[in-house]
C-alpha cells in the first residue's frame, strides 16, 4: 500500500521533470497561418452526413490552404456558448458553428468580439461580422421524391427527420412536392426520430421508425437525420428496401441499398469561407446555396450506380435543370403561404 | 524523514488529498499513455481554470449548480439515504422557475421590467420558491415512498427522473416554446427574473446563487452540527435501529430529509438558467444532478468540504474544456477519467480499514 503512494509520488516528479521539454516546445515561435475553430453540433464530427460535410471542408482547406485548425463537439445545449467564446477569446482567425442550434450563441459572442470573423451553418444572423452559410435544403428534398417514387414499387415512400423542427420540416414539405410533382396519388409517410438535440445522435430510435416504415409497404426512405441515418440504413439492410441519404456522400454506408444521396455541400462553404478569410476577402451577410450555384446536388458513384438507372438520372437531371431555372418552384416550409397551401 | 512515512503521514491527515492526486496521477498517466505530455497537458487545465479572470468566472458558474446538487446528496447522505434524483429535482425546479417567470411577466409587465435592486431580489425570491418548492415535493414523494411505503429511493428516484425530463419537455414544447428560434427552449423572462451577475469576470455570467450557494452549505453546517434537528438526522443515518430506541420517528427524518434534498437540489440549476441563458433548455444540465454524487462522497458528506470539492469539480470541468482546443489527443473526456478516479479513490473503503501502526 504504501509503496503505491510512494510510487504514485515517483510518478509525480517524473512529471515534473518533464516540465522542461514541455516549455521548451511552447517557446518555439509558431508560423503565422490562420487559425480556424469549429464548433459541431451534437451528432459530432463523424456523424457521416451534416457535420462530417462541415468537417470534409475543414479537412480540405487544411490540406491546400495550410490552415491551422481545431473543432469542438458540443455536449450539450449549453456548451456551444463557451466553446465559441474560448475560440474568440484565443483570437482565432475564423470561427465555424456548424447547426442551427449555434445561431444565438454565436450571435452573442459576435457583438462582443466585433473584429471578429464567424460563420454560421443554416442558420441567418444580423451580426456583421456573422457570414451565414444557408442551404435551400428543400430543392434537394424535391429531387429526393422524385427518385423515391420513381423507384417505389409500391407507391408508398417514407421519410424520417432528426429533430422536429422547422428546418427538417422543409425537408419533408420538398419531399412531399417531389413525391406529387412525379406520382399525384403518391403517398408519403413522415416521422421525427425526436424533439431534442439528441435526435441527431440516436441510430436506435431512426431504426425502429424505418422497419415500422418499411413494415406498412413504404420501399423507400429519406432520412435527414444527421448521425442517427445510420439506423435507417441498418433497416434497409435488414429488409432489403431502398433508403436514401442526406448531406454527404452517403451511398457506400449500404451499398446497393442506398439509391443515392442528397449533397449538401456544406464543405465547399466552408473550404470558400476559409479561402476568404486567408485572402482577406471575408464579408458578413447570406450566402445561399442551391441547385442553381451547385450548392445541392444528388450523388452518383460505384456504389449506387447499379440502382439508381440512367432513366432515374436523367429525369432528375432534367428536375434540377427546371429547379434552377424558376420553371419549377419548389415548396418552401419557411414561407408561410407555401406552407399553407400545401396541406397534407 | 523516511519517505514511506512521509506518505503514510499524508494519507492519514488528508485522505482526500490523496484521493486527488491519485485521480489526477492516473488521469495524466492517462493523458500520456494517449502520447501527449502530462505536464502540459495538467498546465493547460490549470491555465484553462483559473487563467484569466473569463476562466475563473466560468469555474465559479460550473461550480455554482455542483453545490447546491452535492449538498442535495450530502443531506440525504447523512440521514442514511442515498439522493440519485438530484437530476430530477434540479431540472423540475429549474421549470417551476422558468414557468412563474414567464407567467408573471405576461401578467405583471412592469414588475418583470424592474431592474432594480429590489425589483431583481422579489424576482430571485419568487423564482427561489418556485423552485425550492417543487423540487422539495418531489424529495418529499420519494421520502414518502421510502419511509412509509418501503419502496427503495434509489429506484423511485431514478424513475422520479424519467418523469422529469418527460414533463419538462413537455412544457417546454407544448406550454412555453419559443417562436424565434428552432432550439428546444422557452421564450427568455423578464429582467426583474434575471439573476443578478458579478462583473469582473470579464463575461462569465458568475450569479448570486454562487454566493448563495456558499452561505446554504454554512446554513446546513449549522444544521448538522449545533441544532436538534441535524442530530437526530445524523443519528437516523448512522444507526436507524438505535435512533428508533432513542424515540427518534425514523420514517419522519427520512422525509424531511428526502424533501430538504430535494429543496437543495431545486436549487441547483437556477444559476444557468436565470443567469445565463435567461430560459430553460431542454439538457441544459450537464449532468450536475449526477457529479454531485461525486461531489458529496468526496467531501465525505460534510458541508463546507462541499464547497471545496464542487471548486474542484468545477475547476476540471472547465480546465478540460480547454483541452480540446489545445491538444491533439486528449479531449475533455480526460476530466470524466479524472473525475472518476478521483471518486473511486475516496470511496475506497479498503483504504480506510488499514490502521496506522
Amino acid at each position: 500500500m504504501w509503496q503505491m503512494i510512494n510510487r504514485m509520488l515517483l510518478a509525480w516528479a517524473l512529471i515534473f521533470m518533464s516540465a522542461k521539454f514541455a516549455l521548451a516546445g511552447e517557446l518555439n515561435p509558431e508560423r503565422r497561418k490562420i487559425r480556424v475553430g469549429v464548433v459541431f453540433d451534437k451528432g459530432g464530427r463523424d456523424d457521416r452526413s451534416f457535420n462530417a460535410a462541415a468537417a470534409r471542408g475543414l479537412d480540405e482547406a487544411k490540406r491546400q490552404l495550410g490552415i491551422d485548425a481545431k473543432y469542438v463537439e458540443a455536449m450539450d445545449d449549453n456548451a456551444y456558448e463557451p466553446a465559441i467564446r474560448t475560440f474568440a477569446r484565443k483570437k482565432f482567425d475564423l470561427i465555424i458553428a456548424v447547426g442551427f442550434g449555434q445561431a444565438e450563441p454565436m450571435s452573442r459572442v459576435a457583438v462582443d468580439f466585433p473584429e471578429g470573423r464567424f460563420a454560421l451553418v443554416d442558420a441567418p444572423s444580423s451580426q456583421p461580422n456573422v457570414r451565414s452559410l444557408l442551404f435551400s435544403d428543400h430543392e434537394g428534398a424535391f429531387l429526393a421524391g422524385a427518385a423515391a417514387i420513381m423507384k417505389s414499387a409500391t407507391g408508398k415512400v417514407g421519410f424520417i427527420g432528426g429533430m422536429d423542427v422547422p428546418l427538417i420540416r422543409r425537408f419533408d414539405l420538398g419531399y412531399r412536392a417531389g413525391v406529387r410533382h412525379m406520382q399525384k396519388g403518391g403517398t408519403t409517410v413522415s416521422n421525427f426520430v425526436g424533439v431534442t438535440a439528441d435526435s441527431w445522435n440516436n441510430p436506435p430510435k431512426a431504426k425502429e421508425l424505418a422497419l415500422a416504415q418499411y413494415n406498412s409497404g413504404v420501399d423507400v426512405i429519406y432520412v435527414a437525420a444527421g448521425a442517427s441515418n445510420a439506423g435507417v440504413f441498418d433497416a434497409a439492410g435488414a429488409k432489403s428496401k431502398f433508403a436514401i441519404g442526406t448531406d454527404s456522400n452517403q451511398n457506400a454506408m449500404r451499398p446497393g441499398l442506398i439509391l443515392t444521396s442528397i449533397l449538401k455541400r456544406i464543405d465547399v462553404a466552408v473550404f470558400q469561407t476559409v479561402s476568404d478569410v486567408q485572402t482577406n476577402k471575408f464579408t458578413g451577410g447570406k450566402i445561399e446555396f442551391g441547385i442553381a450555384n451547385g450548392g445541392i446536388d444528388y450523388a452518383f458513384d460505384r456504389y449506387n450506380e447499379g440502382v439508381f438507372t440512367p432513366v432515374l438520372r436523367s429525369k432528375l437531371d432534367e428536375l434540377k435543370r427546371q429547379i434552377a431555372a424558376g420553371v419549377i418552384k419548389v415548396p418552401d416550409y419557411y414561407v408561410e403561404a407555401d406552407r399553407a397551401t400545401f396541406k397534407k | 524523514m523516511n519517505p514511506l512515512h512521509f506518505g503514510k503521514s499524508i494519507f492519514f491527515r488528508w485522505p482526500w488529498l490523496t484521493a486527488i492526486m491519485m485521480g489526477l496521477t492516473t488521469g495524466l498517466c492517462a493523458a500520456a499513455v494517449a502520447g501527449e505530455n502530462p505536464f502540459h497537458v495538467l498546465l493547460i487545465m490549470i491555465k484553462a481554470a483559473v487563467g484569466s479572470p473569463y476562466d475563473v468566472g466560468m469555474t465559479l458558474v460550473y461550480t455554482t449548480p455542483l453545490i447546491f446538487s452535492g449538498l442535495s446528496v450530502a443531506v440525504a447522505y447523512r440521514a442514511g439515504l442515498f439522493n440519485i434524483g438530484a437530476e430530477g429535482q434540479l431540472v423540475v425546479g429549474g421549470m417551476a422557475a422558468t414557468a412563474v417567470a414567464l407567467r408573471l411577466s405576461a401578467l405583471l409587465p412592469d414588475f418583470a421590467a424592474d431592474t432594480s435592486f429590489s425589483g431583481k431580489a422579489a424576482g430571485m425570491i419568487v423564482c427561489g420558491l418556485a423552485a425550492g418548492l417543487t423540487g422539495g415535493f418531489i424529495g418529499l414523494m420519494i421520502g414518502y415512498l421510502r419511509a412509509r411505503r418501503g419502496s427503495h429511493e434509489v429506484v423511485t428516484s431514478i424513475m422520479m427522473n424519467f418523469l422529469a425530463m418527460a414533463f419538462t419537455s413537455w412544457l417546454v414544447l407544448e406550454k412555453f416554446h419559443s417562436t424565434d428560434t428552432q432550439n428546444p427552449e422557452t421564450s427568455p423572462v423578464g429582467n426583474a427574473f434575471k439573476a443578478i451577475n458579478f462583473r469582473g469576470f470579464d463575461g462569465a455570467p458568475v450569479t448570486i446563487w454562487f454566493v448563495i450557494g456558499i452561505l446554504t452549505a454554512g446554513l446546513i453546517a449549522f444544521l448538522f452540527d449545533r441544532t436538534m434537528f441535524g442530530f437526530r438526522l445524523r443519528a437516523c443515518g448512522e444507526n436507524p435501529v438505535a435512533a428508533t430506541f432513542a424515540g427518534i420517528d425514523t420514517g419522519r427524518q427520512m422525509i424531511i430529509a428526502m424533501a430538504l434534498a430535494g429543496v437543495l437540489a431545486g436549487f441547483s440549476g437556477l444559476g444557468d438558467i436565470l443567469g445565463g441563458a435567461g430560459r430553460f433548455r431542454i439538457g441544459f444540465s450537464s449532468d450536475y444532478g449526477f457529479t454531485g454524487i461525486a461531489v458529496a462522497l468526496l467531501a465525505g458528506g460534510r458541508p463546507l468540504a462541499i464547497i471545496a470539492s464542487a471548486l474542484l469539480f468545477g475547476a476540471l470541468h472547465k480546465g478540460a474544456l480547454d483541452l480540446d482546443f489545445e491538444t491533439d489527443h486528449v479531449t475533455r473526456d480526460l476530466a470524466m477519467v479524472i473525475q472518476g478516479c478521483v471518486v473511486l479513490f475516496a470511496s475506497a473503503r479498503w483504504f480506510n480499514r488499514i490502521k496506522s501502526p
